[in-house]
């Protein structure tokens, strides 16, 4: 869509070793900060994951409300692909191990 | 005409901003650019921590994702400053405005020390310029929110599962 979505982001690539331990399903957490507008947060979160405007007015309230929430989850690959474009788009974002 | 930013029929963009605002806006870039280069830090906010509690791994982060996010955001500004005079914008070169607008008020408000309870116009501020220069950014950016949020579509029912 836009320049920046299409910015190139190299993610670390994990080794066969890695994936072998870590079954358990990753999650991808956006935290709230005092900069971000509001209506910046939902279209983000609109554009990156393809969710409809109210789940993601629901997030960023959330994120907003409670200092934090879960945006998206899988494996740790999707993780830090989820991560590394929110961090283009300057959203606190940070993965975990469920 | 209304001041600000507004999308046409024919998914261009229409910019009506007055010309010091948009000197303004072009000469930025190269501040954030020297402010790149001096390593300030309150650019830590440009590139957060992968991880909330392992240093190890957002070390590893900061080596693989760290050029390829400072790239990005370079092109971000490069764009704006060339577009910052343009009356009319595709969707792709303005959302580089927003890319641009973000990283600025990203650094700006950490340099300012905004919060939650933040009041742009607190009297008797020294910085009190520098306040409306991000009270002007955010005004911007939210144009350009506003403007990018009317052409998406809405997604089928299930991808909101």
């Amino acid at each position: 869509m836009s320049q920046i979505d299409e910015a190139p982001v190299e993610v670390p690539q994990r080794s066969a070793e890695d994936d072998r331990v870590e079954d358990r399903p990753w999650v991808v957490i956006v935290w709230n900060d005092p900069i971000n507008l509001m209506s910046y947060v939902t279209l983000v979160l609109q554009k990156l994951f393809g969710y409809s405007r109210s789940k993601a007015t629901r997030l960023m309230l959330q994120v907003h409300n409670e200092g934090k929430a879960v945006v998206s989850s899988g494996t740790r690959e999707k993780a830090e692909l989820d991560v590394s474009r929110l961090h283009a788009h300057g959203l606190w974002a940070t993965m975990q191990q469920d | 005409m209304r001041r600000g930013i507004t999308r046409r029929r024919d998914g261009t963009y229409r910019v009506d901003l007055p010309e010091e605002e948009r000197s303004v806006l072009a000469s930025l870039p190269d501040q954030l650019r020297d402010a790149l280069d001096a390593g300030e830090p309150t650019l830590y906010r440009l590139f957060p921590p992968a991880h909330a509690a392992d240093e190890a791994a957002n070390e590893e982060w900061a080596r693989l994702v760290g050029p390829g996010l400072l790239d990005g955001k370079l092109r971000a500004l490069a764009e704006l400053q060339r577009t910052a005079h343009a009356t009319s914008l595709d969707e792709e070169e303005l959302g580089a405005w927003l890319g641009a607008l973000e990283s600025l008020r990203l650094v700006l408000g950490t340099q300012l020390d905004v919060t939650e309870e933040y009041d742009a116009f607190a009297k008797n501020d020294p910085d009190a310029p520098r306040h409306a220069l991000y009270a002007w950014l955010s005004w911007l950016q939210e144009e350009v929110v506003q403007a990018l949020a009317a052409s998406l579509p809405e997604p089928r029912s299930n991808a909101d599962a």
